[in-house]
């Protein structure tokens, strides 16, 4: 199952033109600066932007094709906009209730008790819209996105204009959804901490097109693309947890090249985590080093090597079979003669669960 | 106090505005939501149109509308050829002038609530499952209740107090089409000036209250929104 998206919108000052296919399963954020198009592509995909000529394809159904093109009242999507956008003659039931009522009961999947639930709202049904707070209200908004049952979930931003505090407060019922619900997402991002707690795939979009395309673990790791140069660049390794030191307060974790030991976090065993290595804790040794604080060393293989402004150098690892990179200085390269194929280990002064 | 003639211009006086109101409601919505929507890069010349009526003299407006609908007029004429009556100096006459005259009373209050709600609230609805037709009526409509309260009452005030287009078209036919403002000015020609404190300060009371309970229900009023 996947999504085929090809749009082409043209506009005085800005010019859509993608073409792309992505998983109709777990959540694809489309990543990149203000103004690159993000939010313009997710509406035409609702079909909230007129576009002339373009493509869509979700699963088996064809939303638009040629001069075919599905209103967006048939669309079987839930949209969430950056600000709530509650109707403000309707208290918050009816808010929800809304667009329950519109979807035939056959079609009905996910209950309205259970959007209520999710989302943690019971309390707040008989408020009117203006009586909520600013997080209360998205957490509505995209309750009544759920409770239409929408085969494919879209949200623009649904953070953008909370303030921190806020933020805190919706990300784990966001991470909830990815692991409750079976609905895919793609969800418009320009924050990478959103992305890298909740995506599973990532569209980089720049001045209107696709700049690349992939699963989040590749595509962050990626020499070619931007997104390994930044300050923060990071490396997301799906992990689990594989059991817990009583003595020390310790959890360990599970990756395909290796264990992480990373303070204590009270997780069952096989739970599935997301675990956060930034590139500029990391640093490479040729042998393993025994007399170190450091706790996760990993031997891993140097697959690729470029430069990182004048004095450093990106190095991307491969550890098992997931990658991980190395900020390194241009000088340490150079004296420890790195280069691809090389085998190294990777020392991680530390490890950011993130689920 | 009043007299029979008196009572008839109070009824023929509410019937008119009552009619007027109800068929400026009916058109102005589409109308109002249209103008509010479209981007028709022509619409400033729509909207000067239909506020000619606040600047224009009534007598203009009544004049042209006396020739359009005398007998000899294009409307006037297409009447009598379809067998009935010209509609200078009708009932049916006078709607006709107060729907035109009023019209601007109606249509901008509602354009400007319709403007006022923003295409975001219709589009969520649209996410929602909501057809076009749907969405207005369960959107639209009740987002933009204070502009259609205000639409209401402007209108029925406004064409209650108009005085020189029916005077032009309406002639003054006690029991058809004399009207209230009409009949004080009977009055005082009359030097009957009892009867016309009588009328004046009704409609004086009345209007204030009317435009009183707009003001207060709808705190963001204003006559001419941009």
């Amino acid at each position: 199952m996947s999504i085929e998206i090809r749009f082409r919108i043209d506009r005085s000052d800005f010019v859509l033109d993608v073409d792309v296919e992505i998983p109709a399963t777990g959540i694809t954020a489309v990543f990149g600066p203000s103004g690159c198009g993000k939010t313009t592509l997710l509406r035409a995909i609702a079909g909230l932007e007129p576009c002339g000529d373009g493509f869509l394809r979700v699963g088996e159904m064809r939303w638009q094709e040629g001069a075919h093109f599905m209103p967006p009242h048939k669309r079987p999507v839930g949209y969430v906009f950056q600000e709530a956008s509650l109707f403000a003659h309707l208290n918050v039931r009816k808010n929800l209730e809304y667009g329950v009522k519109r979807v035939p009961v056959s079609q009905r999947k996910v209950s309205m008790e259970r959007a209520i639930e999710l989302l943690g709202i019971g309390p707040l049904l008989e408020h009117r819209a203006d009586q909520l707070s600013g997080g209360e209200r998205q957490r509505v908004a995209i309750a009544r996105a759920l409770a239409v049952s929408p085969g494919i979930l879209l949200m623009d931003e649904p953070l953008a204009a909370l303030d921190q505090a806020r933020k805190q407060e919706i990300l784990p019922y966001l991470e909830s959804l990815h692991d409750e619900l079976d609905i895919p997402v793609i969800y418009v991002s320009h924050s990478p901490d959103e992305v890298a707690r909740l995506a599973d795939h990532l569209v980089l979009l720049e001045a209107g097109r696709i700049r690349a395309s992939g699963p989040i673990g590749e595509m962050l790791t990626r020499l070619d693309l931007p997104l390994a140069y930044g300050n923060d660049a990071e490396a997301l390794i799906e992990a689990e947890v594989a059991g817990h030191d009583d003595e020390y307060d310790l959890t360990l974790l599970d990756f395909p090249g290796g264990r992480f030991t990373v303070t204590r976090h009270d997780l069952p065993v096989g739970h599935a985590v997301r675990v956060r290595v930034t590139a500029r804790d990391v640093s490479l040794t040729l042998e393993h080093q025994s007399g170190t604080s450091i706790l996760n060393i990993f031997p891993a293989t140097i697959e690729e090597i470029s430069p990182a402004g004048n004095a450093q150098m990106m190095v991307k690892l491969i550890c098992g079979d997931v990658p991980m990179l190395a900020r390194v200085t241009r000088k340490s390269a150079s004296v420890l003669d790195l280069k691809p194929g090389k085998l190294v280990y990777a020392q991680a002064k530390s490890v950011a669960l993130l689920s | 106090m009043l007299n029979d003639a008196d009572l008839a211009a109070l009824a023929i006086t509410l019937k008119l505005a009552s009619v007027t109101t109800l068929i400026l409601l009916l058109l102005g919505t589409p109308f109002a939501w249209w103008m509010a929507r479209t981007r028709w890069r022509y619409k400033f010349m729509l909207e000067a149109v239909i506020a000619l009526p606040l600047v224009l003299p009534p007598t203009v407006l009544g004049f042209y509308l006396l020739v359009a609908l005398g007998p000899e007029g294009p409307v006037g004429g297409l009447m009598e050829l379809l067998g009935g009556e010209p509609l200078a100096f009708t009932f049916t006459g006078l709607v006709i002038g107060s729907v035109l005259y009023s019209m601007p009373f109606v249509v901008q209050p509602l354009q400007g609530a319709f403007a006022s709600i923003g295409r975001r609230p219709l589009e969520v609805a649209a996410t929602l499952r909501a057809s076009p037709l749907d969405r207005f009526f369960t959107v639209a409509v009740p987002l933009a209740r204070s502009g259609f309260l205000t639409a209401a009452v402007l209108g029925f005030a406004h064409t209650v107090g108009e005085f020189g287009v029916v005077l032009m078209i309406g002639g003054n036919i006690p029991g058809q089409t004399q009207v209230l403002s009409i009949a004080i000015y009977d009055h005082v020609e009359m030097l009957e000036y009892g009867h016309a404190h009588w009328l004046s300060g009704g409609l004086l009371l009345a209007s204030f209250i009317m435009l009183m309970s707009v003001y207060a229900l709808n705190r963001r009023f204003s006559l001419v929104r941009p």
